[in-house]
């Protein structure tokens, strides 16, 4: 479904990600490693579409489709999900007016009739209960006055809701006591399917003891260095990434 | 200072006046319009020499050749004006001016309210006693020039300790298609104990040249309680000068609503609120929206002269195009009113490099036992808040549009009156501009 090749990007003139290569299928679930300014969020910021990155070489086809020519809500429109690492709050915004504006909009490209009131306060039901999203913070503000556990399960909440074809989880872990990593991990795991397919972006090998990744990449410098399978994730936890930079800047004999 | 003698509608007022003093009228309303005539003539059209006026040039707008008092138009109008001002689903008392003129009700209104115009009830004793009682006339020309010389408007009364099952919409049509300058005076009392909710909507049929120099004065007895919405959406070609002056007793509680809509190249809102007695509860809360070149300028001033009451001031403005907007909010507490608590605050949101404001907040304390802050921001739309709802499947326009509706909700959510508020957030969508 996405392909990304040698993908280079700047931000103020400062190269971040130099020559990246993934490839993404429906049904597999990925996960990003990395060291901090190894470039993780900014792959993520990239695909999504935020205008203060540049990209200056390479492609990303998304269905087909040239993903880097799309605005960030056509790229949401043909099934591209951005859960933030730091949700916005938007006061005066219901959360609830905003996602049926969302999934209304998203509708209409697809040339399908907007969700009437009971359709749409059905489902949302349904989706709250499968990611345990409490009702109470539905109708509230856009995240105004959320907790960083709340925020995060909106993004679930939203990600059910809006169902895409691929989702990026930009660090949804940080911020996130046990508890709250349960909840959002099983809501991850409650929407996977054999259509849809997920990046997860984090730090710690321990949200993929919830999420269980079929690959493990390690982005470093702007670049994957190393691609493995669930276990390369244990040997990060245990080794680290020097390791992996080593290899990287070792003088080619 | 030497009024402005080069313009016509200087002398064409004068000459007004001269005429005005052949008609029958009861002789204290005689007497204030002589004095206020003085008080105009002293300094003319005010320029923006003058401090208050110091962002709003008017002389521009007083150019042309106007029809003054007499020879205003006041026939009804051909064109569906209801339908410029209804305000969806909203059940209400409807009573219709033009030019100030008031005209018949369709519908009687309940016995307990008395709408009449000035001339049918200038022997009022009512009237007599409180016109002319509530408006500061210094440093206020246009006030004393509309006390010289209005023509028309209504004198409305509220009778003590009932209430309304509606609201009162009190649809004000602006109509000519010469230059007519309209000068209405309007007295509203509210008396003892009494509950109402006034909507005021200026419109303005297509093509209408009105300059309006309209004056308000509110009176709230004891304990009376007044919602007072003003809706100006005329349209490009009126300018309107509207005075608001109220006057709060024991008890009272006052709540001004505003909504400055895109429409009139000028837009000049003097709202003075006196704290007469102790105990009252006031709420001033404005949206002005700009989009072209319109010029929005709002003067508030909120003078606490006993102790013990409350104020709390909100305003936003909505800045588009080349428009301009003026917020210059006066909070006074005199030295007897201690235990004040005032409070202010205006935001600004900038959508285009051109837009501009002006905004000033003016505390002036003479009392040391008080609780009072005011505030004012310019701002821009969010980035990071437009991307979130982008990211989401939103149109960046309908992004904007939300994110806008979002800044004035902090106003619209006061607005008391369900039909009221949608109609608001509607037309704020509507005027979101389209992408360059």
């Amino acid at each position: 479904m996405l392909s990304i090749k040698n993908l280079q990007a700047q931000v103020e003139d400062k190269q971040i990600l130099k020559g990246l290569n993934l490839t993404i299928n429906p049904g597999e679930v990925h996960a990003i490693m990395g060291p901090n300014g190894s470039g993780k969020s900014s792959l993520a910021s990239v695909l999504a579409g935020r205008d203060a990155y540049e990209v200056t070489g390479g492609e990303v086809e998304f269905y087909g489709k040239d993903l880097l020519e799309l605005s960030p809500e056509d790229r949401a429109r043909e099934g591209l999900f951005l859960a933030f690492q730091y949700p916005v709050e938007i006061p005066g915004v219901s959360n609830i007016n905003f996602l049926k504006t969302a999934m209304n909009e998203i509708r209409a490209y697809k040339g399908l009739e907007p969700l009437d009131a009971k359709s749409f306060l059905k489902l949302s039901k349904e989706k709250q209960q499968l990611v345990e999203f409490d009702a109470k913070l539905v109708n509230r503000c856009l995240n105004e006055g959320f907790s960083g556990g709340e925020k995060k399960r909106n993004e679930i909440f939203q990600l059910a809701m809006l169902e895409p074809r691929l989702a990026i989880l930009d660090e949804t872990d940080s911020g996130l006591d046990i508890d709250a990593l349960r909840i959002v991990a099983n809501g991850v795991n409650a929407l996977r399917s054999k259509d849809n397919a997920f990046v997860v972006i984090t730090h710690y090998q321990r949200l993929l003891d919830y999420i269980v990744p079929d690959f493990v990449h390690v982005l470093f410098d702007g670049k994957i260095i190393k691609s493995g399978t669930k276990e390369l994730a244990l040997e990060l936890e245990e080794k680290g990434y020097d390791w992996l930079k080593e290899s990287v800047h070792a003088p080619i004999v | 200072m030497t009024p402005q003698v080069t313009l016509p509608i200087y002398d064409d007022l004068l000459k007004d006046f001269s005429k005005l003093e052949m008609k029958a009228e009861h002789e204290q309303i005689r007497q204030k319009r002589r004095n206020a005539l003085e008080v105009f003539k002293r300094t003319g059209f005010p320029t923006r020499k003058h401090e208050d006026w110091k962002y709003t040039a008017v002389t521009p707008y007083l150019q042309a050749n106007f029809r003054t008092n007499g020879s205003v138009p006041i026939a009804p109008v051909a064109v569906d004006y209801l339908k410029l001002a209804a305000i969806p689903g909203l059940d209400c008392y409807r009573v219709v001016t033009v030019n100030g003129v008031l005209q018949p009700t369709e519908v009687a209104l309940p016995s307990n309210v008395k709408i009449r115009s000035m001339a049918e009830a200038q022997e009022d004793a009512g009237l007599l006693k409180h016109f002319g009682s509530v408006s500061v006339l210094d440093n206020a020309p246009f006030a004393a020039l509309n006390t010289a010389l209005f023509a028309h408007g209504f004198f409305l009364e509220m009778d003590a300790n009932t209430s309304l099952d509606k609201p009162i919409h009190l649809v004000q049509v602006l109509n000519s298609d010469a230059h007519a300058f309209v000068q209405p005076r309007n007295l509203v009392v509210i008396h003892a104990g009494a509950n109402a909710t006034l909507i005021e909507s200026v419109v303005s049929t297509p093509g209408t040249k009105v300059f309006v120099n309209s004056v308000t004065e509110v009176v709230l007895k004891e304990n009376a309680q007044l919602q007072h919405y003003v809706l100006q959406m005329a349209e490009k070609e009126t300018q309107l000068i509207q005075q608001n002056d109220v006057s709060q007793s024991m008890h009272s509680l006052y709540s001004n609503y505003t909504f400055s809509l895109p429409g009139s190249s000028l837009i000049r809102n003097n709202l003075n609120v006196a704290l007469d007695a102790q105990q009252t509860e006031t709420h001033l809360y404005g949206l002005y929206l700009g989009t072209g070149n319109q010029l929005i300028d709002n003067h508030s001033l909120v003078d606490h002269k006993m102790p013990h009451c409350n104020s709390n001031e909100m305003y936003k403005g909505v800045l588009m195009d080349r428009a301009t907007g003026v917020f210059n909010g006066k909070v006074f507490v005199q030295q007897d009113a201690q235990k004040t608590n005032a409070f202010q605050q205006n935001n600004n949101l900038l959508l285009s490099d051109e837009a501009t404001i002006n905004s000033k907040p003016q505390l002036e304390i003479f009392a040391d036992d008080v609780k009072c802050s005011h505030g004012s921001t310019v701002g821009q739309l969010s980035k990071e808040s437009m991307f979130y709802l982008q990211s989401r499947g939103i149109s960046e326009q309908s992004a904007r549009a939300m994110l806008v509706n979002a800044f004035a909700f902090d106003v619209t959510e006061k607005i008391g009156i369900p039909q009221l508020e949608k109609f608001i957030n509607h037309k704020i969508t509507a005027h979101i501009p389209a992408l360059n």
